[in-house]
């Protein structure tokens, strides 16, 4: 509808209704971590299983609105197969596309912000209308968080 | 009482921000739950108070020092006499209604209870009446009870006799944030007297809608915020009974509070003084005082009749609209809730509802409301919240009614 284009684009829509890599990974071995969005009340969990530094399987699961879960989904199948140094390098790329006003709000004082790293983001590219709506941000990170938290488990 | 319907088009009028559109279209604002707008009359009584009477309170023998007293104890007068208080310095003002239930835990919890000492909550809690109670638990040991829910959303009255037996003390929400339903105050109150438990009520959503008189629920203390009830934030209320406070050690130590300091010690200053440690927020107090003389002239019975047919309206409107499509939680029966709506739209996300809604200049809560337990409870994640005020009408209803089907053509699969 007028106006929400940026934000619910197809591909959102598609990954909202048909998302990725639902599931559960036994853990241990899989690394797990679960994020809330304390202000909505979103939730999502993230499993990996590590072989050496590759991610070799991912599991999702949790509830929430459109943009937390097509995040979780599209970061699920954006992450299988890569390094974690790889993936350090495309969660700094995802949160510099879309976390924007985050930086001008909270933590960036300097209005330059740094140069992200230069990725092929694919289907995350989707993600990048919701600068448009910050309330909206932290719906869309808050699996990229929650893989960092898992990692570091 | 009047038969004249209730002006609402005069009541909007007084309010500012419904001359500022909204993407374009008519603010039509359902979060009054949330906060309630604020009417002319209360923004003038701040600007007046800056421009004309201030300086601090309760600290010099000049004029304007005396001025601004006067101006803050005459609000606090005020809002005893809105809520049946017949003495003043029962009414203590804090930050906010989570810092009013805060001091009753930290305070009056801190030296009456210990071990084994039991406080009853219920499913439906709003977070700023379990979490002090949580940490009052994690210190010094005491039992937690959670009264459970009906099936319609109201807090679960039957075996009370089992629940408070052995309490110390029942805090409970007088009407829920998420379900509009109203608590039954005089069977809990009985009940739990009959127990020797006191009561505390979180009457948040309580005082801004109904009429409401402490002498006659015969509560023991209560809670409530200003900027609900179309007063500023940054000011809250505890009413307790004046023994309570007398007994009660203060809860924030400073100026303001003290009778004598000395380098081996303090003693407290009279009520209600003794719990207003600093500073008070002098202009928001007076500004609730205005919210208060506001709200009196409109007659707090008008108020509650224009929300029961306007909860009425709701109900019957979503329904026939949208039929199965829409769940409302919460009691059927109108007299039994005020207008807060929490709802499911068929299987569209509540934040992603509220989003839609908002390209309309519809304006819902979509959240946990600060009620987890009772999401979980519920068995969602979530919900929309729309609620009613003064300055809503039939055609408020109508806008939200008309925009969930954006939200349908978006999210049908």
């Amino acid at each position: 509808m007028a106006g929400l284009e940026d934000l619910y684009k197809e591909i959102v829509i598609d990954h909202y209704r048909s998302p990725r890599n639902r599931g559960e990974l036994v853990s241990p071995p899989a690394k797990h971590a679960e994020g809330f969005n304390p202000l909505c009340g979103d939730e999502v969990q993230v499993w990996i299983d590590l072989e050496g530094d590759t991610i070799t399987n991912v599991a999702i699961g949790g509830q929430g609105c459109s943009i937390s879960q097509a995040s979780a989904s599209m970061m699920s199948a954006a992450i299988k197969g890569k390094t974690i140094a790889e993936i350090g390098e495309l969660t700094v790329a995802v949160k510099s596309m879309m976390s924007v006003h985050e930086h001008a709000l909270e933590d960036d004082d300097s209005g330059v912000l740094p140069e992200p790293p230069d990725v092929e983001l694919g289907d995350l590219e989707a993600l990048k209308g919701v600068v448009k709506f910050p309330v909206r941000i932290k719906c869309a990170t808050l699996s990229w968080n929650t893989l960092v938290e898992a990692l570091n488990n | 009482m009047s038969s004249e319907p209730f002006d609402v088009a005069a009541v909007r009028s007084d309010f500012p921000i419904f001359d500022e559109p909204i993407n374009d279209r008519r603010l039509v604002y359902l979060d009054s739950s949330g906060t309630s707008q604020k009417p002319r009359a209360v923004l003038d009584a701040m600007t007046d108070f800056y421009e004309s009477a201030n300086a601090n309170v309760h600290r010099g023998a000049y004029f304007l020092s005396d001025l601004a007293s006067r101006r803050m104890e005459g609000a606090r007068s005020k809002v005893a006499k809105f809520i049946g208080a017949t003495d003043s310095a029962e009414v203590v003002f804090t930050k906010n209604a989570t810092e009013a239930i805060n001091l009753i835990a930290g305070s009056w919890g801190r030296v009456n209870l210990n071990k084994g000492d039991a406080v009853v909550l219920s499913m439906l809690e709003h977070h700023a009446n379990i979490v002090p109670w949580h940490m009052l638990a994690q210190e010094r040991g005491i039992e937690i009870r959670f009264l459970p829910v009906t099936g319609d959303g109201q807090i679960d009255l039957t075996d009370l006799d089992r629940w408070f037996d052995g309490a110390n003390l029942v805090s409970l929400s007088a009407m829920s944030n998420v379900t509009g339903a109203l608590t039954d105050l005089e069977r809990v109150v009985t009940a739990a007297h009959a127990a020797g438990a006191l009561v505390a009520l979180d009457a948040c959503q309580l005082v801004p809608h109904l009429p409401t008189d402490v002498a006659a629920i015969g509560a023991d203390f209560m809670a409530f915020s200003a900027h609900k009830m179309c007063g500023p934030t940054g000011v809250g209320v505890l009413w307790a009974r004046r023994e309570l406070l007398e007994a009660m050690p203060p809860f924030m130590g400073g100026g303001g509070m003290i009778a004598n300091v000395t380098t081996e010690g303090f003693t407290t200053t009279e009520l209600p003084h003794k719990f207003e440690a600093g500073t008070p927020p002098i202009a928001e107090i007076i500004g609730l005082g205005a919210a208060v003389d506001y709200l009196s002239a409109l007659d707090m019975h008008e108020v509650r009749r224009h929300e029961v047919e306007l909860t009425a309206y709701f109900l019957r409107t979503i329904k026939e609209r949208h039929g199965d499509d829409v769940v409302v939680h919460g009691p059927a029966e109108p007299s039994q809730r005020g207008g807060v709506f929490s709802f499911a739209y068929k299987d569209v996300h509540p934040h992603d509802l509220s989003q839609v809604l908002d390209q309309r200049g519809v304006s819902v809560r979509a959240g946990h409301h600060c009620a987890k337990p009772f999401m979980t409870q519920l068995g969602v994640g979530a919900t929309a919240r729309a609620s009613l005020y003064i300055y809503n009408d039939e055609s408020d209803v109508d806008e939200l009614v008309d925009a969930l089907s954006d939200a349908s053509e978006l999210f049908s699969f």
